[in-house]
């Protein structure tokens, strides 16, 4: 089959690979019909994750049709269905808490101790997102091994245009639980980092979940407008300063909650980001973290801060003191997909979320390698990718 | 014995996170029929009922299953099994153990016997964990420490340290137990069989 995989930094190629087989009982192969780049491919792409290995298969936002299924699966051949990028067991303690993205088993015995020693604990597998994380083939590809497949994929019903329910793979659950941790009450002005598409979708479910006010804080204009049509306010970080604007659209008194919805990427001239991106380039620290300091320095007292960002590993000049003093509530994590999926997608049924007005560009696998380029290098107009594997380039809007 | 023995049995912390260079002599007066100098042990949460736990690690011939360096485990009648583990370039050793203490759902010991080229002994115990939560499964291995030449055939055999061996070993039985399948990132058969070699 092809498949877009990893070389290096900036270094993507669509490779013919083997073909995908049931290697295990429950395991289910799927034919991808639609499969997106994501804001965290971009940290791969970058080379910001360790444990990575040339040739590797990218991607963790798919969906597709069953093709084959293990004795173990519960599902059918010829059902569509999307698969949560997080690989988790269903039957651990955390998955029975419904704490899916810490399931003990979705990573194999031996790449656990990597996470065993960065972290303390082994955290669940995901998809095409290096060694650390399980190994796993990724869906950038025309097919998939699906581990796990009676827990994690949900079944979409016939007639649902794949367009509608991709992004219940991640960034509409992810957006979802952050605006969930940010505990909105009554009256609540919620303030977002970050107007990628974990950002907006956590702009439209706050408003969902009731908040009176929300700021979104970006520098591209394009992804700011897309943030207003929720009914956001906004702030262009390049233009006005983010702590004084906040402060000042708050009466003095800063968000109630604040969501971090940047990660390590941070982009901007900030004295403390330029330090973190000299370190991040002499290896002496991993993560760059403007977004999560002014979070937490713009965040009323006694307010919350969610962070769906992704961060790797340690930081520098976290302040601590300005947390403790001010006595916040930090929450974060990988997102538990599974948890969300029935609700969402009822959602969507619904017609209360929207997720097409996301993507700007939908394009065939084999272009892949351009789709990442454009992404990175683009922004502000190339909000979301999808590939379509059976796509010929005819197509291509 | 060395000093702060005594310290080792007045705390709580298990015998095998002890700092003390003795505890390998401690944790020996606890087994059936110790044999080694160096000591390691992992603990291991599994949501799973301790007398199941203990019935398919009971079944010795099923542990290659999840220990993914022995080869095989052959019943020789009585309480001794044959085992056979992979060594580097494609070989293996073999040595013959004793089961010396068994109850069931509870406890599993064993030890090499005399002339075994690689002598050890351990010990799984099955408790049940706090809170309705499932098993804790301790192993506990005593071996000859790698200054020694067993202990040095040990290391080379194993390809690993033991410490890591059996972290990973009692990962996969956790799988093996609440899944039902050992998780692997493999995506044709051809790159799992590669995997197990
Ligand atoms: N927790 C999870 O499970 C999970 C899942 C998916 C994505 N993520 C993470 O969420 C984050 C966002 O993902 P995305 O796909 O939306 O990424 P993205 O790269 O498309 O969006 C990030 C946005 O942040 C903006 N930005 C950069 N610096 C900023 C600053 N200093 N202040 C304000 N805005 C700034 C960028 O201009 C960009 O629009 C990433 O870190 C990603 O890895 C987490
Ligand atoms: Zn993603
Ligand atoms: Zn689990």
């Amino acid at each position: 089959m092809r498949a877009l995989t990893w070389h290096g930094k900036h270094d993507v190629r669509v490779d013919t690979v083997p073909d995908p087989e049931i290697v295990n009982p429950r395991d289910a192969i799927i034919r991808i019909t639609s499969t997106a780049i994501c804001g965290s491919d971009l940290h791969l792409y970058d080379g910001y994750i360790p444990s990575m290995k040339a040739g590797d298969i990218l991607g963790h936002e798919f969906m597709g049709e069953v093709v084959e299924t293990g004795s173990g699966s519960t599902l059918r051949k010829g059902q569509r269905v999307v698969v949560p990028f997080t690989i988790s067991c269903g039957s651990c303690f955390h998955c029975s808490k419904h704490q899916y993205s810490a399931c003990d088993n979705g990573v194999p015995a031996d790449n656990q101790d990597i996470a065993q020693a960065a972290y303390g604990q082994p955290m669940a597998g995901l998809f095409g997102y290096s060694h650390m994380t399980g190994g796993y083939a990724g869906g950038q590809a025309e097919y998939v091994r699906v581990p796990f497949s009676d827990v994690g994929p949900i079944v979409i019903p016939d007639g649902v245009e794949d367009d509608k329910v991709l992004f219940l793979s991640d960034i509409l659950p992810t957006g979802w639980q952050a605006a969930e941790y940010a505990q909105i009450e009554p009256g609540d002005t919620v303030a977002v980092w970050g107007c990628g598409p974990v950002g907006l979708f956590a702009v439209q479910s706050a408003f969902l979940m009731g908040a009176e006010r929300v700021i979104a804080i970006d520098h591209f204009p394009h992804r700011l407008e897309l943030a207003k049509r929720f009914g956001a306010e906004t702030i262009n970080f390049e233009e006005a300063k983010t702590y004084e604007a906040l402060l000042e659209m708050t009466g003095g008194i800063g968000p109630d909650a604040c969501i971090d919805a940047v990660g390590l990427e941070a982009h901007g001239f900030f004295a403390d980001n330029i330090w973190d991106q000299i370190k991040v380039s002499t290896f002496t620290g991993t993560d760059r973290t403007h977004s999560i300091r002014q979070a937490i320095l713009a965040c009323r007292k006694g307010g919350r801060v969610s962070m769906p960002a992704v961060y790797g590993g340690f930081v520098d000049k976290f302040p601590l003191g300005a947390f403790m003093e001010k006595g916040l509530t930090l929450k974060t994590g990988q997102t538990h997909v599974q948890h969300y999926l029935p609700g969402l997608l009822n959602a969507i049924m619904e017609g209360k979320i929207d997720t097409t007005f996301l993507i700007s560009h939908r394009m065939p696998l084999e272009q892949a390698a351009e789709g990442y380029r454009m992404f990175h290098d683009k922004q502000d107009e190339v909000t979301k990718v999808v590939l379509k594997p059976g796509m010929d380039l005819s197509q291509v809007a | 014995m060395g000093t702060g023995l005594t310290d080792i049995h007045r705390q709580d912390a298990p015998v095998t996170t002890s700092k003390d260079s003795g505890r390998a002599a401690v944790a020996a007066e606890e087994m059936s029929a110790p044999k080694g100098d160096s000591l390691i042990g992992k603990t291991v949460t599994i949501n799973r009922p301790r007398r199941e736990l203990y019935d398919y690690w009971r079944t010795l011939e099923q542990l290659p299953q999840f220990m993914e360096n022995v080869e095989r485990v052959e019943p020789m009648g009585g309480n001794r099994y044959r085992w056979t583990v992979k060594a580097p370039a494609g070989r293996t050793v073999e040595w013959v153990a004793a089961v010396t203490e068994d109850r069931p759902g509870e406890v599993i010991g064993w030890t090499s016997e005399e002339g075994a080229d690689v002598a050890n002994s351990g010990r799984v115990e099955f408790r049940d964990a706090p809170g309705g939560r499932g098993t804790w499964v301790t192993a506990t291995l005593l071996y000859d420490s790698p200054a020694g030449i067993v202990g040095k055939v040990i290391a080379k055999l194993f390809q690993r340290e033991p410490a890591i061996q059996v972290r990973r070993d009692l990962r996969r039985f956790k799988q093996l137990m609440e899944t039902g399948e050992v998780a692997t990132g493999a995506w044709t058969r051809a790159q799992r069989a590669e995997e197990m070699n």
